[in-house]
């Protein structure tokens, strides 16, 4: 996908068969219709090359993911990557960290940041097999896609696109 | 002081593919404890995929393993077609295997550049060694980016395609998009002729073992999707018998199972077991830069493995370029294929080596019963037992650098944990 350079990307990572873990791609999947015409929604594993390739081009990028930090499931994390380094971030269980920290510092070392990036992590509790989130990561999954929405609409309509 | 035992132990979190630890324990010159313990997610789909229709097999199938959801998708498809009675060749066969080629490529680039060549150069990761050869990780990435595009084309998306169905596809891609591809994979060709003469220039330690190697053989192709189940050790079955010739042992440690051999315990599957067995089949290219790069037809030296997985790619690329270039459009994107009593027998190379599948079908096509053994199972054992042997040769090394090299040992067989491990938490115990 080649993206034009005010373009703004969601991209949901995470595993829907690993309970709480689904988070990502569960606001990725319920942002994909309300932001079809405004914003790329993409689902990813974290896997760091793949982050890469899919942020390429892009002018504002949004990263969800579900992160186990020792925080309460539910928590919601919200970080300004460039501005940061990623291990002071610190999404220090994340089944996903070493995914998308390894990607936005290998990014920053190969200059391939995008300019403007934010990072939702949702703090889960249960990442056992399973296909349900518990209740407390539902619930904040469900306010993180309205909070993307709201900073991905404001996005689109500073940026002609 | 010294110590009179020293316990290493990798302990990590896995994203996707599972999670685990590995544990060495040694006391003096001896080492007395070896366990790779991984989560295993096969365990759980197997249950979750009873009672579903055999035709959402592949779906289901392919969230098991992020990085090689295709293999997942051909070994279910391969299975249900033999329990129904299917068969398909031509074009669809072809498009299949240049599925496949796209995910070795990913695979292996992403394997050979991010997570094990940090090793031999002594980098912490990946990370690092970008800061220090900027351009050689961008090749990995666009070699990796090449092998995704084929993914994301064949399987309507990169990540968890999809497109592919029982009997075939549920679309098949337009000649303009084949046609932008081929210009793409003449880059990547060279890419990867760079990439032999790039990994044959790492320091390789010496490390042999006398393996039994098993992969597919076909009568006439490097094999991806079909063939027998072959050893340098005298196994030569078809893919239905597999249950007879090989079990899993259940472990005290670990929720995964060890695969082994009944008549002689462990294998060694994956690149340097298909190159072994099938270097006559590899093309007149692969082979001339496998031997240039200074490896025999036949290669026992498991940190080689990144030389034969850097092999492997040129060999996915050439047959990719074959494929684009012969394309012919099959009439129908799918065959027909009708549900029936029965059971079928799945068995495909995945980036890492033989993944099988089994299905027992009732007549609506509703799956009684699923088995599923995935290619690093299957290696477990055999990684323990290379470190069994690895390490005493090695017990006087400060514990940090034993640890690494431990690592790297085990990330020569490329296991689905892998993508994890240079973000591993590295905790000693002393006995």
């Amino acid at each position: 996908m080649t993206l034009n350079s005010s373009a703004a990307i969601v991209i949901g990572i995470g595993n829907s068969f690993r309970s709480d873990d689904g988070a990502g791609i569960w606001v990725a999947r319920r942002l994909r219709d309300q932001l079809q015409d405004t914003v790329s929604v993409l689902e990813a594993t974290g896997e760091a090359g793949a982050l890469l390739e899919a942020w390429e081009g892009a002018a504002f990028v949004i990263l969800v993911d579900a992160v186990r930090s020792g925080a309460a499931p539910g928590t919601i994390h919200r970080f300004d990557a460039p501005a940061e380094r990623v291990h002071s971030i610190s999404f220090p269980g994340s089944t996903h960290s070493l995914g998308v920290g390894e990607a936005i510092e290998l990014a920053r070392a190969l200059n391939r940041l995008p300019p403007h990036l934010i990072i939702y992590g949702i703090e889960g509790g249960n990442f056992g097999p399973g296909v349900e989130m518990s209740l407390a990561v539902a619930r904040s999954a469900a306010e993180v896609a309205e909070r993307i929405l709201s900073e991905a609409r404001s996005w689109a309509t500073k940026v002609p696109i | 002081m010294r110590m009179s035992g020293k316990r290493i132990k990798v302990n990590y979190l896995a994203r996707v593919e599972g999670e685990g630890a590995l544990q060495i324990k040694t006391r003096g010159q001896q080492v007395t404890e070896v366990k790779l313990r991984i989560f295993e997610p096969p365990r759980f789909f197997e249950a979750f995929l009873r009672g579903r229709m055999f035709s959402e097999a592949p779906d289901i199938t392919a969230r098991i393993c992020g990085i090689c959801p295709v293999a997942y998708q051909m070994s279910a498809c391969h299975a249900m077609e033999d329990a129904l009675g299917a068969r398909v060749e031509g074009p669809l066969r072809e498009l299949r295997r240049l599925l496949y080629c796209g995910e070795w490529i990913e695979s292996h680039a992403l394997h050979v550049y991010m997570l094990h060549a940090p090793d031999f150069l002594g980098y912490e990761d990946a990370i690092q060694m970008a800061r220090e050869h900027g351009e050689i990780v961008q090749r990995g990435l666009r070699l990796k980016k090449t092998g995704n595009e084929i993914m994301s084309l064949l399987g309507g998306r990169e990540i968890h395609p999809i497109n592919v169905r029982v009997g075939g596809f549920y679309k098949i891609p337009a000649q303009q998009e084949i046609a932008a591809l081929v210009e793409k994979l003449k880059w990547a060709r060279e890419a990867a002729i760079e990439t032999v003469r790039w990994v044959a220039k790492l320091p390789i330690p010496e490390f042999e073992r006398d393996y039994e190697f098993v992969a597919l053989r076909h009568p006439n192709e490097y094999p991806f999707n079909e063939g027998r189940l072959v050893s340098n050790k005298g196994l030569d079955i078809a893919v239905r018998e597999y249950d007879q010739h090989f079990s899993e042992q259940h472990l005290p440690y670990s929720n995964a199972l060890h695969s082994v051999l009944n008549e002689r315990g462990a294998y060694f599957v994956g690149p340097l077991a298909r190159y072994n067995l099938n270097f006559d089949r590899l093309s007149p290219l692969a082979r001339q830069a496998a031997e240039e790069a200074g490896l025999g037809p036949v290669c026992r030296n498991p940190f080689q493995s990144i030389i034969v997985r850097s092999v492997e790619i040129l060999y996915a690329c050439e047959e990719a370029l074959r494929i684009l270039e012969q394309f012919e459009r099959p009439e129908k994107p799918a065959i027909e294929v009708a549900p029936r009593v029965g059971t079928g027998y799945g068995c495909t190379e995945a980036p890492r080596g033989i993944l099988y599948h089994r299905y027992r079908l009732n007549g609506q096509g509703v799956i009684l019963d699923a088995k599923i053994v995935p290619p690093t199972s299957q290696n477990l054992k055999t990684i323990e037992d290379d470190l069994w042997d690895f390490v005493p040769a090695r017990i006087a090394l400060p514990l940090d650098e034993l640890q690494k090299q431990c690592e790297q040992a085990v990330r020569n067989y490329d296991p689905c944990i892998s993508c994890a491990t240079h973000f591993l938490k590295l905790r000693l115990e002393h006995e």
